[in-house]
């Protein structure tokens, strides 16, 4: 920059920043390496693990949707589409780290440690389903978008002040970077330099509404400038991209090189919920059938296939695997005793105030009979 | 015992409790090394160092994050809110988050969270800084509001705000930060939230009030015991959760009230308290409860606070009401 330029080119200069950022890709659609450089560092175990998790998860969307269907479950926001996204990211964490999740993100939880009975609890509104083990680290979904971005550099200070060898984690999604607390978060964290990473998962509709109403930008990534921090925009289909930049994120965060925004380019193949999102009104066929072409489990198939790690019977058991689990999960859940208004009461506070004292006593007796 | 204003009694009580406890944090805006707009923090950062006392970044629903994610690697956030008028920006924090946290973990969380912050009028504040907000809190289940009206409440109330393992929202009335001195005990006392405290004993009429409110209820009291009227004032200090059992005895002996506030009359606290009483001792009554409260408009612009603000010649009217009646 000298002192030369006209004030319409440092204008122009701004927006070229945007412009200028790129994809990361590891594996194309065909399971074929496009950018060796990049490749993480994964043994064949942890690749056929990482793609157990999104083959399990895929099938733990397509039970979810047909239990909430059949009444079995309450608030659902489908996943498939998004397991590279989801699963990828959450591989390169450790137990240590602090997951904060949006309502779309219970998978990561469940292989972060949360039960899976208790992750339908929660989707049918039960408070047993938010009481989370002893030493999971991680928060129940927030259902206010945005809240969880500066809830997350919180944590990470927290994790920094206490010198903790981890970092806390967050999602959104496209519509969520249009938040304010969605900026005020990551300019927190940043100023801290706390070790926190946000993950923006662009499945380019906010329900209804596309990615390019929310923003003028190009990227999401591209807003990591606005509070100097590092950024990235990556294939969100292609889970060693995800992978690959959470993991890198993670080491700089740890390195006390601070907070990095991920954007992951993807797409959910379902409804925005199960509460009536009606995906014909606002998506074509074409764009769904261009996004499932690039599906991550696809490819991730093929390119295990071809190193020899992955079969159909592998599949198959997982498939039955998960499926299992689920139905044990299922029962589990309907056996857990309903909620009682004492209960409610009793969780307020950690001393019931004079009031609550009087309604415990109205609902106990109320319940007794 | 030291004679302290109010504002100094804060200050102490927020250097006891970082002395006491590891684990409590104090930030906010200009919080750190300029010692609070209010002076409120002076010497606490030099004190306890950069890790404990701490500036922000001028975002205010940022502040409210962080003190949540910090709560939940075990801290005891001490946030501070510049001005109470602020708090539409940190609304979803308070109470949509800490507050519901405990409830909404099935009990295995919580947000040891105290967020201090200056509001009240009378000293001219340019707009959205004096606004009386504290009913809007007090509506949200889950939270505790604490406003105190001496140095020595402010001191023991802080210190058990800071202590309480649930949110607490702690307001401090501008106009009584340095308008007297009280004695202070030193060192470490709390005073339990939740508990009213008689100011003023008296037989003919309880008065209810809380923050700037109290002291123009004393004067009110002082000047109607000339005419031979004897007032009891009750000054709340929390007015959520309300200490009921000390407004119902209060009532039952004097059989009159009357609730007195700074804000609105459709805001604040006062018509939590008038129904409280017909729920709970309306046989006591001898007239029907009295509210002295600000009219129905937005905060007015400085210049009208001294015709649009509440004050003892409201209250001495206010009080001839339920006698007369």
């Amino acid at each position: 920059m000298t002192n030369k330029q006209t004030v319409s080119e440092l204008m122009d200069h701004m927006l070229q920043v945007g412009n200028s950022v790129e994809t990361l890709q590891i594996l194309n659609e065909e399971g074929e390496i496009v950018n060796e450089a990049a490749m993480p560092e994964l043994t064949d175990e942890q690749l056929k693990e990482l793609m157990t998790r999104m083959v399990w998860t895929r099938v733990l969307d397509q039970r979810s949707i047909s239990l909430n269907r059949q009444g079995r479950l309450g608030f659902y926001a489908p996943t498939a589409g998004q397991e590279a996204s989801q699963l990828a990211s959450h591989f390169a964490l450790e137990n240590e780290d602090f997951i904060l999740p949006g309502y779309r993100d219970v998978p990561q939880l469940i292989w972060h440690g949360l039960p899976l009975y208790k992750a339908f609890l929660w989707s049918r509104g039960h408070f047993v389903g938010s009481q989370y083990p002893e030493g999971l680290n991680a928060m129940m979904p927030q259902i206010i978008i945005g809240a969880q971005i500066v809830q997350t550099a919180g944590v990470a200070l927290g994790l920094k002040l206490r010198g903790k060898n981890a970092v806390a984690l967050t999602y959104t999604g496209d519509g969520g970077a249009s938040q304010g607390d969605f900026y005020e978060g990551m300019n927190f964290a940043g100023a801290y330099n706390a070790p926190a990473i946000f993950i923006v998962q662009n499945n380019r509709y906010a329900i209804s509404t596309p990615v390019s109403k929310q923003s003028k930008a190009r990227t999401i990534a591209q807003k990591a400038v606005a509070v100097g921090i590092a950024g990235i925009q990556v294939d969100g289909m292609d889970p060693l991209a995800v992978y690959a930049a959470t993991s890198e994120a993670r080491k700089r965060a740890l390195n006390g090189d601070g907070p990095t925004l991920i954007e992951t380019l993807t797409f959910r193949y379902g409804p925005h919920t199960m509460a009536g999102d009606d995906p014909t009104r606002y998506r074509t066929k074409e764009t769904e059938n261009e996004w499932e072409a690039k599906d991550p489990i696809v490819r991730f198939r093929k390119f295990l296939e071809k190193k020899g790690l992955w079969t159909e019977e592998e599949e198959t058991k997982v498939i039955e695997e998960a499926k299992e689990a689920i139905k044990e999960a299922i029962k589990l859940a309907d056996q857990t005793p309903k909620q009682k208004v004492t209960d409610l009461i009793e969780n307020t506070f950690e001393t019931k105030t004079f009031n609550l004292e009087e309604q415990a006593a109205i609902y106990n007796e109320k319940e007794s009979k | 015992m030291a004679q302290m204003t109010m504002i100094q009694a804060i200050t102490d009580a927020l250097r006891v409790e970082m002395k006491n406890d590891p684990n409590v944090l104090v930030f906010g805006e200009d919080v750190g090394v300029n010692g609070g707009v209010f002076r409120a923090t002076e010497g606490l950062q030099a004190e306890f160092g950069e890790q404990r006392v701490f500036d922000t970044p001028l975002a205010e629903s940022g502040i409210g994050g962080l003190a949540i994610g910090l709560g939940l690697q075990g801290f005891r956030p001490v946030p501070e809110i510049q001005f109470f008028g602020f708090l539409f920006e940190i609304m979803d924090s308070v109470a949509g988050q800490a507050t519901r946290l405990r409830h909404r973990s099935g009990g295995t969380m919580n947000a040891p969270i105290t967020f201090r912050s200056p509001f009240g009028g009378g000293v001219h504040t340019p707009e959205m800084h004096a606004d009386s907000l504290e009913g809007l809190m007090a509506q949200t289940p889950g939270l505790k509001v604490v406003i105190p009206s001496t140095p020595k409440d402010a001191k023991g109330l802080l210190i058990a705000s800071i202590r309480d393992n649930d949110p607490v929202v702690y307001l401090e009335h501008m106009k009584l930060y340095r308008s007297f001195r009280e004695e202070v005990p030193e060192g470490d006392y709390t005073i339990e939230l939740g508990k009213a405290d008689v100011k003023r004993e008296g037989k003919d009429v309880s008065v209810f009030a809380y923050g700037a409110m109290v002291h123009a209820s004393l004067k009110a009291a002082e000047e109607l015991e000339k005419e031979g009227v004897s007032v009891e004032v009750v000054d709340l200090r929390t007015i959520h959760p309300l200490d009921i059992d000390a407004i119902v005895k209060s009532v039952e002996k004097t059989g009159r009230a009357v609730v007195v506030q700074e804000a609105q009359k459709q805001a604040g606290i006062a018509a939590n308290i008038v129904a409280e009483i017909n729920d709970r001792c309306i046989l006591s009554l001898e007239a029907p409860v009295v509210r002295v409260a600000a009219a129905d408009t937005v905060f007015p612009f400085s210049e009208a606070e001294t015709v649009w603000l509440p004050n003892h010649k409201d209250v001495v009217e206010g009080i001839q009401k339920v006698l007369n009646f």
